[in-house]
């Protein structure tokens, strides 16, 4: 299924997840944002959401929530106040990677 | 070849069926194995589930570590406290030093009720218990005695845990043995989870889902612990919401044992250690292999997992002795039986690529797969003492090696 969100076409899934990261970006980020509840991307939410983008393009996988407290260095608190409809997968979504897939 | 010292650290399911593989591999002029663990008490932990409702007892599930090993493998009680990478050393706290040709990472996971703000505070072991530990577990027995109706919420605060099924299997019983004293109707059992369901993969979360349903268990999905209030009974998540209880009853967060954030580039953020998916060999160094619930792998943290990883791991090591290839033989296969209560059980059997499936289990006349069913009880219960005799001596199970069996079970599409 394709989307279009701002002025480029871009392949997502079933909950707006794109599948295909280099469709991507910054704009497409500040539009899905905004779908989600989030006027405006401070440099917190920029920081988690390369964070989680960079963690997906290197290793293929993006990281939990706990992983991404620990490692990114904004505490999970902070994170569910920045994203406050679940960090690990609005991040995800913002920033254009699939959605996170749980632990086993 | 010249002889080898092979070091494997921690003696529970993983390091004693490595150590016991090994030693029947090698001959003592080969290989000198060695094991080390902090205590000398071997747990049968899929026994703890059973210990708060009476079913079974500590000192039915306790052995002493030493005894499952077989003779030869040399036991050191000593808590790690680091190892040197390079020099090929493992530093115990009591100040000796073991050197190794190959070390084997076998040391599970560490509970970690202090990462969740107020969990091991005021109310721990009194209204807010685990039965992830044999004491805890004892505890809880305590409680669930004395308990005479009111909220109870089951929580893991996060994955991955190990053995994911089994704060399912304990609201299955707490139903089931509250039902049978009468006072089910005057409780409410909650079962509150981070995941987006009542279980990770889709069609068994499907399954257990109605099961929940069934039994009047409430579901709350997508719950992430934030912290917990003992005394005054809630439980908060981090997006705001609270869960009242009476008691509750907590996975508490896991992480690698601490030795190994002690020895720098060993784990990763959460303490686990980085490994191959299909060898077992660490990408630390590449002498230094791993199994069980120490690694990252993206499969269960269970038993049955770390059973069939010893069989590849220690052809491994075989291999890395000898300079060969390293086998690329583990599948990530996973196998659970998941109690529901009233002497039934339910089987899944799954892979990194397949999910849990209907069908039956090895084959199309075995045990049957995500159905309720006695057989899979009674298969519960007869696995401790295959624990025992089998698993841990390093014996091959008739019919089972460590590949996933596609043959008796339905393919489904799956749902997205
Ligand atoms: C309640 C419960 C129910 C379960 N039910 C099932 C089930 O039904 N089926 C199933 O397949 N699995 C089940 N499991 C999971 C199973 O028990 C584990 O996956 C399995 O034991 C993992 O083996 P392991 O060798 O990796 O770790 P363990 O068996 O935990 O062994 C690790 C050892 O390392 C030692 N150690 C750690 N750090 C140090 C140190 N620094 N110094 C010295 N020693 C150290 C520890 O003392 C421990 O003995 C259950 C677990 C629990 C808690």
């Amino acid at each position: 299924m394709t989307t279009t969100l701002s002025t480029d076409t871009v392949d997502v899934d079933g909950e707006g997840f794109l599948t295909n990261p280099e469709q991507w970006n910054e704009q497409i980020a500040e539009t899905i944002a905004a779908e989600n509840g989030i006027a405006e991307l401070t440099d917190r939410h920029w920081l988690v959401v390369r964070f989680m983008r960079e963690r997906f393009l290197g290793t293929g996988t993006a990281p939990s929530i706990r992983s991404l407290g620990k490692e990114s260095g904004v505490p999970i608190k902070e994170l569910y106040q920045l994203f406050p409809e679940g960090p690990a997968k609005l991040a995800a979504k913002i920033g254009g990677i699939p959605k996170p897939k749980g632990c086993i | 070849m010249s002889r080898k010292q092979i070091v494997i650290l921690g003696g529970g399911t993983g390091g004693t069926m490595t150590a016991n593989r090994l030693r029947r591999r090698f001959g003592p002029d080969e290989a000198e194995i060695h094991v080390v663990d902090r205590d000398d008490r071997h747990v049968y932990q899929p026994g703890l589930l059973f210990v708060p409702f009476g079913l079974t007892s500590l000192d039915e599930i306790v052995r002493p570590r030493r005894r499952q090993l077989h003779d030869g493998v040399i036991f050191h009680e000593a808590e790690v406290a680091w190892v040197e990478l390079d020099r090929e050393e493992v530093v115990l706290l009591d100040g000796d030093v073991i050197p190794y040709d190959v070390l084997v990472v076998a040391s599970g996971v560490r509970l970690q009720p202090e990462e969740t703000e107020g969990l091991d505070g005021p109310g721990w072991n009194d209204r807010v218990f685990t039965f992830y530990t044999p004491e805890g577990a004892d505890a809880l027995r305590g409680a669930l005695e004395r308990f005479d109706g009111g909220r109870l919420v089951v929580n893991l605060v996060d994955m991955p845990i190990k053995c994911p099924v089994a704060p399912l299997e304990f609201v299955f019983l707490a139903d089931w043995t509250l039902r049978e004293r009468g006072i089910r109707a005057r409780t409410e059992l909650v079962y509150a989870t981070p995941l987006d369901g009542a279980f990770t993969k889709p069609v068994a979360s499907q399954h257990l889902a109605g099961l929940l349903a069934e039994k009047e268990i409430e579901l709350v999905t997508e719950f992430n612990a934030g912290e917990v209030d003992g005394v005054g009974g809630k439980l908060g998540s981090y997006d705001g919401r609270e869960l009242d209880f009476d008691l509750l009853v907590t996975v508490p967060l896991h992480g690698g044992s601490a030795y190994l954030e002690r020895t720098p580039g060993m784990a990763d953020s959460l303490g686990f250690v980085p490994t191959d998916k299909k060898t077992l060999q660490t990408t630390v160094k590449s002498n230094v292999f791993a199994l069980g619930d120490a690694t990252d792998l993206p499969t269960s943290k269970a038993g049955s997992v770390t059973h069939f990883e010893a069989e590849i791991l220690s052809e491994n090591i075989g291999r890395y002795f000898a300079g060969r290839e390293l086998e690329r033989g583990f599948d990530g296969h996973a196998n659970c039986f998941i109690e529901t209560g009233f002497h039934k059980a339910l089987l899944i059997d799954f892979n990194y690529e397949t999910e849990p499936l209907p069908g039956h289990f090895p084959s199309a006349f075995g045990l049957p797969l995500l159905r309720e069913s006695r057989l899979n009880h009674l298969g519960k219960l007869a696995f401790q003492w295959v624990y025992w005799h089998a698993l841990l001596p390093g014996r091959e199970l008739p019919g089972i090696g460590p590949a996933m069996p596609a043959r008796g079970k339905k393919t489904l599409p799956v749902p997205s």
